[in-house]
Parts: C-alpha cells; sequence; structure tokens
C-alpha cells in the first residue's frame, strides 16, 4: 500500500509542478505576449489605442492590476473547471475543444506506433541477447546508426522515398479531405492507410532502442543461477529463454517505457510536422507561430497530463509484475 | 562490423601496434589503464568518426568560403566548383556546411557540459549525502524527466522572441530539459558506491564530505560520468536539429538543423535537390553513431558482462572458470 501512496504523492507533486511552470513560464520570459500581439496588430493596420491593449490583456488573461499570488489562484480554479481560455487562432473556439479535436489522432498514431515498436524491439532483442556470439550480433552497430540519425530526416527521406518516388502512401495529412469524418468504413480505411508511413517511420527510429537495452539485460540474466538450475532441470531451450531469461530481462524494459513516454510525446511533435498530420503536436507548433498562448499552454499541459498518467499507469503495473519493487519502498 | 573478427581471436586486448607474436595482455588491468576504454575496432571507428567531424567544423570554416554568397546559380548539382552543388538561392552547401557543423558542436558540447554538471551536482551529492536531501533531489529530478522535454522547449521558445533567441539561450533551455536522467543514473551508481569500505574508511579517518565525494567517489564515476557527458552531446546536438528544423532554433547562429530547415523550406526534397539535404542529416547521424560507438565502449567499463565472451576467455587465465562463464558457454 505503502508502494501506490508514494507513488500517487510523486505524480500529485509533478502534476503541481507542471501546472506552476505552465503557469510561470509567460511570466519569466523577456517576451510579453500582448506587446507581440499589438505589434502584429499595428503591422496589418489596426488601431492600436490602450482600449485595444486593454482587451488583449483580459482576452489572455494578463491582467496585472491583480497581485502574482491572486492570479495563480484564479489560474488554478480555472484549471479545476476545465476551463483552458479562448484561442486566438481558432476563434472563438475554446482551447479545450480544439485539443480535443486534434488528441485521439496523436493517441492512436503514436500510442499504437509506440507499442508496436516497444513489442517488436523486445522479441527482437530477446533473440538477439540469446544467440549472442553468432551473425545476430551484427544487428547491434545497425541500432546504433539508427538511434543517431535524427528522426526528421530520416522522416522526411522516407517520405520522399515511399511517397514521393514509389508513390506507395500518400505524403501528407491524416485522412482524405474529401470523406466526410465519421465512423464509417471509408474514412477509417484512409485514416490507417494515411497511418502507415508516419507510424513506420516511428517504429524504424525508436525500435533500435529497445532491442539493444532487451539485449544487455538478456546477456546479463544470462549469468543468473536461476538460469543455470532451468538448464540443470533440462527444460527445453525455448521455455527458458522466454520464461526464465526473458521475462525478468524485460523488467527494466517495461519501467523504461514509462520515462521514455515523454520522448514519445517529443518525436510526436516532429512526425506531426513533416507529415502535416492533424494531431496535437502540429497543433502546437501552429499555436506558436500565430502567437496563440493560451493554445500553447493548453496544449502543454495535456501533453504534460497525458505524459504523467501514463507513467502512473506503468508504475502501478511495475509494481504488480516485479513484487520486489514494492517490497524495497 | 564486430563479425569479421573471428570471435575468440583476443586480438583487440592488445595495445595498437603490438603484433601477433606478442605476449598476450597481462590479466588484470590495474592503475589508469582500468578506467580507459580496451582498443577494439568499435571504438577505434567511433573516435575516427567523431575526430574527423570535430576536425571538419574546427578547421573547415577557415579554408571555406563566406557561406552566405549568393551566386546566380541556384540549386545544381555537385561540380568541380561547388563540391557539394549550390542552395536554392546559389549559396555553397560545402562552406554552409563547414559553419554547421562547428554551430551544432559548439551546441552539442556546451549542453554536454551543462548538464553532466548539473546531473553530477544532483545526483552524486543526493546519492552521498542521503537522507531529505537525497529525497529532494531526487523528488527534483524524476519531477523535471517526466515533464516531457520538447513541448517545454517549444513552449518556451515561443514566449522569447527570436531576435533575443541566441545560441546560449537555446542551450541553456536544452540543459534544463535534458540534464535529468544522467542525474538518476549517477544516483545510483553513488548510492552503490557509497557504502563500499574504502568510502567509509575515508569518513572514519575524518575527511570532509566533499573531500570524499571529489577524491573516493568521483574518480570512480568517471566511466559513468563520461558516458553521461557523452549521452547529452548526442542529445544536445540532435534537439537542436530537431529545434532549428522546427524553426524555434537560436536565431544567431547557423547549425546542421538550420541548414535542414531551409532546405525543407526550400523545397529541396519535392525538386530531389539530395546534395542539400542528405549531408547535413548524414553529418549528425556519423557523429551521433561516432559517439555512440564509444559509449558502447565505455559501457563495456561500466559492465563488464557486456564484454564480448571470447575476449574474456582470452584475457583470463583458463583455468579461472567463473560460474558465470560455465553457464554463458552453454548459453551461447
Amino acid at each position: 500500500m505503502r508502494y501506490y501512496a508514494r507513488k500517487l504523492g510523486f505524480y500529485l507533486v509533478a502534476l503541481w509542478a507542471a501546472v506552476t511552470l505552465n503557469f510561470f513560464i509567460p511570466r519569466m520570459m523577456p517576451g510579453n505576449p500582448v506587446d507581440i500581439l499589438m505589434a502584429k496588430l499595428q503591422q496589418r493596420g489596426g488601431t492600436v489605442d490602450p482600449a485595444v491593449r486593454r482587451s488583449y490583456e483580459l482576452l489572455l488573461g494578463a491582467d496585472h492590476s491583480d497581485s502574482l499570488a491572486q492570479q495563480y489562484f484564479s489560474y488554478l480554479s480555472h484549471l479545476l473547471h476545465g476551463d483552458l481560455g479562448v484561442s486566438v487562432s481558432a476563434y472563438p473556439a475554446k482551447v479545450s475543444d480544439v485539443i480535443g479535436q486534434s488528441l485521439p489522432w496523436t493517441i492512436v498514431l503514436i500510442g499504437m506506433a509506440t507499442l508496436i515498436s516497444f513489442a517488436l524491439g523486445l522479441a527482437l532483442g530477446t533473440l538477439v541477447g540469446w544467440k549472442r556470439g553468432t551473425w545476430l550480433d551484427s544487428v547491434i552497430p545497425g541500432t546504433t546508426v539508427l538511434a543517431a540519425v535524427p528522426y526528421f530526416w530520416l522522416a522526411l527521406i522516407l517520405a520522399a522515398l515511399l511517397s514521393s518516388t514509389l508513390q506507395w502512401f500518400p505524403l501528407l495529412g491524416g485522412y482524405d479531405v474529401s470523406l466526410a469524418m465519421g465512423w464509417n468504413w471509408p474514412f477509417i480505411s484512409s485514416a490507417i492507410y494515411h497511418g502507415i508511413l508516419p507510424a513506420l517511420t516511428i517504429v524504424i527510429s525508436s525500435v533500435g532502442g529497445w532491442l539493444l537495452g532487451m539485449r544487455n539485460m538478456m546477456v546479463s540474466t544470462a549469468a543468473e543461477d536461476y538460469m543455470l538450475t532451468a538448464r540443470a532441470k533440462g527444460l527445453r531451450n525455448r521455455r527458458i529463454m522466454i520464461r526464465y531469461a526473458a521475462r525478468n530481462a524485460a523488467l527494466p524494459s517495461v519501467a523504461g517505457f514509462a520515462t521514455s513516454l515523454g520522448f514519445v510525446v517529443s518525436g510526436s511533435v516532429m512526425t506531426e510536422q513533416v507529415f502535416s498530420y492533424p494531431g496535437i503536436g502540429g497543433r502546437l507548433l501552429q499555436a506558436v507561430e500565430n502567437n496563440d498562448y493560451a493554445l500553447m499552454q493548453g496544449i502543454f499541459l495535456v501533453i504534460t497530463v497525458a505524459v504523467l498518467g501514463a507513467n502512473l499507469l506503468v508504475d502501478l503495473l511495475y509494481g504488480l509484475i516485479d513484487p520486489r519493487t514494492r517490497a524495497s519502498n | 562490423m564486430t563479425s569479421v573478427i573471428p570471435p575468440s581471436s583476443g586480438l583487440e586486448d592488445l595495445p595498437p601496434g603490438a603484433g601477433p607474436g606478442a605476449v598476450p595482455a597481462p590479466a588484470r588491468r590495474t592503475g589508469r589503464r582500468a578506467v580507459l576504454p580496451t582498443w577494439t575496432p568499435k571504438l577505434a571507428v567511433g573516435l575516427g568518426l567523431v575526430v574527423v567531424i570535430a576536425l571538419f567544423g574546427l578547421i573547415g570554416p577557415v579554408f571555406a568560403g563566406n557561406p552566405d554568397t549568393i551566386r546566380n546559380i541556384g540549386l545544381t548539382g555537385p561540380s568541380g566548383d561547388h563540391w557539394l552543388g549550390t542552395t536554392q538561392t546559389g549559396q555553397d552547401v560545402l562552406d554552409q556546411l563547414t559553419h554547421a557543423t562547428r554551430g551544432s558542436l559548439q551546441i552539442g558540447l556546451l549542453v554536454g557540459v551543462m548538464a553532466t554538471a548539473l546531473s553530477a551536482v544532483f545526483g552524486v551529492i543526493g546519492g552521498y549525502v542521503g537522507g531529505i536531501v537525497d529525497e529532494a533531489f531526487s523528488l527534483f529530478s524524476n519531477v523535471v524527466l517526466v515533464i516531457p522535454g520538447l513541448p517545454l522547449v517549444i513552449v518556451i521558445s515561443g514566449f522569447v522572441p527570436a531576435d533575443q533567441r541566441g545560441s546560449w539561450t537555446i542551450a541553456l533551455v536544452l540543459t534544463v530539459t535534458g540534464w535529468a536522467a544522467a542525474a538518476r543514473v549517477l544516483r545510483a551508481q553513488t548510492l552503490s558506491l557509497r557504502n563500499r569500505d574504502y568510502v567509509s574508511a575515508a569518513r572514519v579517518a575524518g575527511e570532509k564530505p566533499w573531500r570524499v565525494i571529489c577524491v573516493e567517489i568521483l574518480p570512480n564515476l568517471l566511466p559513468v560520468l563520461a558516458s553521461q557527458f557523452v549521452f547529452s552531446v548526442i542529445a544536445a546536438v540532435l534537439s537542436e536539429a530537431g529545434l532549428s528544423f522546427l524553426g524555434l532554433g537560436a536565431s544567431n547562429s547557423s547549425t546542421l538543423g538550420t541548414m535542414l530547415y531551409f532546405a525543407q523550406n526550400g523545397f529541396a526534397l519535392q525538386r530531389e535537390a539530395w546534395w542539400w539535404f542528405v549531408p547535413p542529416g548524414a553529418i549528425i547521424a556519423a557523429f551521433g553513431c561516432g559517439l555512440a560507438l564509444v559509449n558502447l565502449s565505455l559501457d563495456e567499463i561500466i559492465n563488464p558482462r557486456l564484454r564480448r565472451p571470447g575476449r574474456r576467455r582470452a584475457g583470463r587465465a583458463a583455468s579461472v572458470t567463473s560460474r558465470n562463464d560455465a553457464v554463458r558457454s552453454t548459453a551461447v
């Protein structure tokens, strides 16, 4: 029980830190959102007078007549009510609605690709670690090369090769825009078809890390006493590999899965930028380009909460599959 | 790469230059040699790549022309005058590449040093002092670790106006978001070191805590520190390239990421101008790959089980067949 309480407490602290960071970043940074928006308005020939300035300040919640503490608590109470403000670039849509539209795309694409990559990496790593000293060892330098290639560059080259030159996959977008969005087969199949190439790039660029980690753990596990016991019992090789070695060697990878989720989300920003995918990472960049601060902060918060939630889930699961973690705490 | 060498030659253990007729290296590696990686083909290739690219970035700009010179031969392929062709506005790609490599390496090195220092402060001090300090430090680094880095960096860059976004700002932001994983590794290593006998002996002898950390603990952490440093340099070069590619990089310096950004915006892919977008990515990949290979060699110092089994057997006296080796020889 203590283990779970500790974990829960940690994630509450992390959540509070993220929320507070989100509050202070715009106030600590040199740029002033209101100034930037006013300058933009002036460039487009709009009138710039104190009244406009005042309305911008109110719109952005940058009303500095309150004290910092008051602002902080009103920000917290807005958050608790699910009020993330109004998006400037998609005016008058609420930030929460804009996020709601793009979040499912990211979750499905990135989630599926990450799970596939994780499973594939563990399976291959098991095999490569088990057959150490054979030609399979030559896979290892290959994974280091893959891990060092900048993800977006790999994605660009694959896109140029597979969709521009060979025309196998569509280059841009998340679905065929001529179809109506909905739960019908033509739309879903088009979404799947559009998702294959982005997913492929994610799997290719991340599978190497899982493979290498799993392989190293397999090598370490092979030296354990229970492996010798399993051999002495005369168990079949396959059974030793999967039930004895792989199951134990996978534990650090499962724990690593939680911490890697943050990087996965970061990767999604790149994926969606390269493929113009209608997900949340692409939205974040659009928000930055359009100086849509409320949307920017809302997306950062949603991404953080999602990552923290997924982490908590993995941690709780980890406590279940590895009782030692519960005991040591 | 490794498969080229016969599995049990044991030659890699010899210092470079020693012929096959020389006596095999002594089994125990003592003193300074114990913390230096063994000379393997992996390490040689890795160091070679890193050194060549570093020299390219260091010396290249001296010989290169002005990378911003505009000529009226836009987007031409490689030729005798322009070895790597020209960009859309006729700038020489090779000239740009030398300056961009220098920019990328600078940021990578800067972030690597700062992030490693920060992680050493939080990881080593927390792990050594223990108690409430350790709790606070590890809580802090875990929180930094779970908050997704790139979205945070993007949001921060969004709030900093482009004209104030210099390479120091970018380096600082990348450091702040990138030190936490290394701190966790260092803390774990420090925890296992602080209860060793020689550390206890130093403490009992009345050494001050900072002296115990600097003299007893840090030298033993060197391989781990080196490997974390290499990791953060790779991560910094990659993240900086990503940020610049998104148009959020430093405004006052040219890096490999900015080159890719301009290549993407100049439709280099659609016009199949491979000489523009392939070299910058290839340099990042080669540099990262070289550093990763160096890191693999460092990992083998930290975790001896990862060393190739053939070398272990050849290196040690044949009679010392430990329990581990017995298991392994049946395993492989």
